[in-house]
């Protein structure tokens, strides 16, 4: 496209009406493939609708095969004290909504809420073919439920601070580490940066064992210093990603800087921090996210102390006891998920950019 | 390793022209402190562990009575080659990865082609939103997608039901079980979308350009032009795709209840680790199960880092 506008002689061809062809095109264009695309999206967002729906609905409305797709309950009237099915009736083309008050297998007997007056009117037919009538109602139980099963406050808490305190270490040490691999001319640099970069695909189990017993013997097992601590050792992914940002700042000012007689120590606070922010929010997100959805770890060192158990293990313990409560399973979900996507929404753009900076030389 | 030990040792002979200058070594100095705490975080965390889990497997130990500590010799290999169990589980693993790694590669690249558009109105929304579920803790979606593929009250099969197909009943019927784990995994495709995404838009339009001067068709310059441009980054995605499935556990300690549920077929070879070690305690033989899964994913890298000169193009010229 940029060809055709860039070169004059090209664009005083144009005539208007081609101009108009085009644009419709590129409009049907548009149309076609946004809505291809929302499609798509639409499937791929379903298991959330699942979730949200489901959290909302009670354990009835789930199991109940006839109901409609939004949370719904069967709607009753009561007649001379009872409560009675109010059921949808086809007649003379129109559908009307009548209590089903004597339910037998040929014929029924109805009541009209409308049209009290007519009395019990006498149906043939089976009411079995009938489709009840359903009014959207929501459940709100749920979260209070699965909130007094687990105490999601305390989880909360504790999956805060071991992200909060894991995130700090991360990114001071990261940060050195990138300092320290873009800024300084070491020998065998390329190959150090390799190692760091091979231990990416290293599968975690090799080194998992000694590192357990490791910690337990220095008595840190079933505590929270196992989940924190390590990560003050910075990681492959992150000193990546600041590496790429880091090399992407010019060297001018770091360098007028030591002329001016400041340390390295100096120079990175004052000169390379200010510049690297998009970078280092990233990495902090980065590991906020990870450790708030971290599994493995608290499960192996945390083992049987339920009270420091973040969030993710802890409701794994209400998957296990109350499977049979899928509504109420679906809401400890919801309240285990929605800090980390409601943060991702606030901060998306930077966050993407974060990752699309890793991508680029990989 | 060595070439850091190096510049440490006093430069030799004095009177010939030193190593390096003394700004130089007050530059090695620095990016040394710089780089310190991923040095002894990796021998702390990779090279130690690493030797004392192979030290492990050639060992017998309780955890409890770490002073009973000998050496058994290869005992726990050749137990492990005589457990139908390893065998099993490695079959299950691989049948995973046969399923899982296909979707880690095609979804995140059709979603990425699909946010790439030119045509796409709204382009950052969709990104976002197809990104999203990356932020969810795999747990969760293995709790969601469990209940989206409950045989009776599942949306899933509901839907299939519109279609008039019968849905299988996904978790308790042990064929299908591991395919419906894999499933599962279309929901953590984000990262791997946002690092195709930018693969894409580093590919020189030129190419594009000279492409349909020539009179290539779309599909023609797709692959001819892109998917040889953003190979190295399929690569890179294809080896993170086959080490995470070598490592599944959240759905087998979820979904299989952590015994394999429904009948042994998903005891994963991760699952059956941590019941050894963590279950049973048994340290020695989980450190010997960690060694062969260990050299199973060398063996796997090197066969994929052979055969990328086929297939991966490096625009640069170089091989990484």
């Amino acid at each position: 496209m940029t060809t055709t506008t860039a070169t004059s002689p090209v664009r005083t061809r144009q005539n208007p009406n081609w101009v108009a062809k085009r644009r419709w095109r590129n409009f049907t264009a548009i149309a076609a493939i946004t809505f291809f695309g929302a499609v798509i999206l639409l499937a791929f967002l379903m298991p959330l609708g699942y979730l949200f729906l489901t959290s909302v609905k009670d354990l009835q409305q789930i199991q109940d095969v006839n109901a409609p797709f939004l949370p719904s309950r069967p709607v009753t009237y009561n007649y001379q004290g009872t409560d009675y099915p109010l059921m949808e009736i086809p007649s003379d083309g129109t559908i009307k909504q009548w209590a089903l008050v004597e339910k037998y297998r040929e014929n029924s007997k109805f009541i009209d809420p409308q049209n009290l007056g007519a009395g019990l009117i006498d149906w043939q037919g089976k009411w079995r073919t009938l489709k009840p009538v359903y009014r959207v109602e929501l459940y709100t139980g749920n979260f209070a439920a699965a909130n007094d099963a687990i105490n999601i406050g305390r989880l909360l808490r504790n999956t805060f601070i071991i992200a909060a305190l894991g995130t700090i270490g991360t990114v001071i040490a990261s940060t050195f580490v990138a300092y320290g691999f873009t800024r300084f001319k070491i020998p065998g640099k390329n190959a150090i940066f390799i190692i760091l970069m091979a231990t990416i695909i290293l599968p975690s189990q090799v080194t998992l064992i000694p590192t357990y017993v490791f910690f337990r013997a220095i008595g840190w097992g079933g505590t929270w210093w196992p989940l924190i601590v390590p990560h003050f050792f910075s990681n492959a992914y992150n000193v990546f990603l600041l590496r790429q940002y880091f090399l992407s700042i010019p060297k001018d000012l770091d360098e007028a800087a030591w002329i001016d007689g400041a340390s390295p120590f100096r120079t990175l606070i004052s000169v390379i921090i200010p510049q690297a922010w998009p970078a280092l929010t990233a990495v902090a997100m980065f590991h906020f996210f990870f450790a708030w959805n971290d599994f493995f770890a608290p499960l192996v060192y945390l083992a049987g102390k339920e009270e420091l158990y973040p969030i993710a293990v802890g409701f794994t313990q209400f998957n296990n006891a109350y499977g049979s409560q899928p509504g109420q399973l679906m809401a400890a979900t919801l309240m285990a998920i929605a800090i980390p996507v409601i943060i991702f929404f606030l901060a998306q753009r930077q966050f993407m950019q974060g990752i699309v900076v890793t991508g680029v030389d990989k | 390793m060595t070439a850091i030990a190096q510049p440490a040792r006093p430069a030799s002979p004095p009177q010939k022209k030193p190593r390096y200058t003394k700004l130089e070594k007050r530059e090695i100095k620095w990016g040394l402190i710089f780089i310190s705490p991923w040095i002894i975080g990796f021998f702390l965390f990779t090279v130690f562990p690493m030797i004392a889990s192979f030290v492990f497997s050639v060992t017998q130990f309780d955890l409890l009575q770490p002073k009973d500590f000998h050496f058994v010799g290869l005992s726990n290999y050749i137990r492990l080659f005589n457990d139908p169990q390893v065998m099993k589980s490695l079959l299950i693993t691989l049948r995973f990865a046969l399923f899982s790694v296909p979707i880690a590669i095609f979804v995140p690249l059709g979603l990425a082609l699909l946010v790439n558009a030119k045509y796409l109105f709204g382009k950052n929304v969709f990104r976002a939103l197809f990104f999203m579920p990356q932020m969810i803790t795999a747990v969760a979606i293995v709790v969601v997608f469990g209940g989206v593929l409950n045989s009776q009250s599942g949306w899933f099969n509901r839907i299939l039901g519109v279609f008039g197909i019968q849905g299988p009943n996904w978790f308790q019927d042990e064929n299908w079980v591991v395919p419906a784990m894999a499933l599962m995994t279309i929901w953590i495709v984000g990262n791997t979308m946002l690092t195709m995404l930018a693969g894409l838009q580093n590919v020189p339009t030129e190419l594009y350009e000279a492409g349909r001067v020539d009179g290539a068709s779309p599909w023609r310059s797709f692959w001819n032009i892109t998917v040889p441009m953003i190979s190295p980054i399929i690569f890179y995605n294809l080896i993170l795709a086959f080490i995470g499935s070598l490592q599944y556990f959240v759905g087998a300690y979820i979904i299989g209840n952590g015994r394999g549920d429904p009948n042994g077929s998903t005891m994963f070879y991760n699952m059956y680790l941590y019941k050894t070690a963590f279950t049973f305690q048994d340290m020695p033989y989980g450190a010997t199960l960690a060694w062969v899964l260990f050299f199973i994913g060398l063996i796997l890298m090197i066969i994929l880092f052979k055969v990328q000169n086929r297939w991966v193009y490096y625009a640069g010229g170089d091989k990484s």
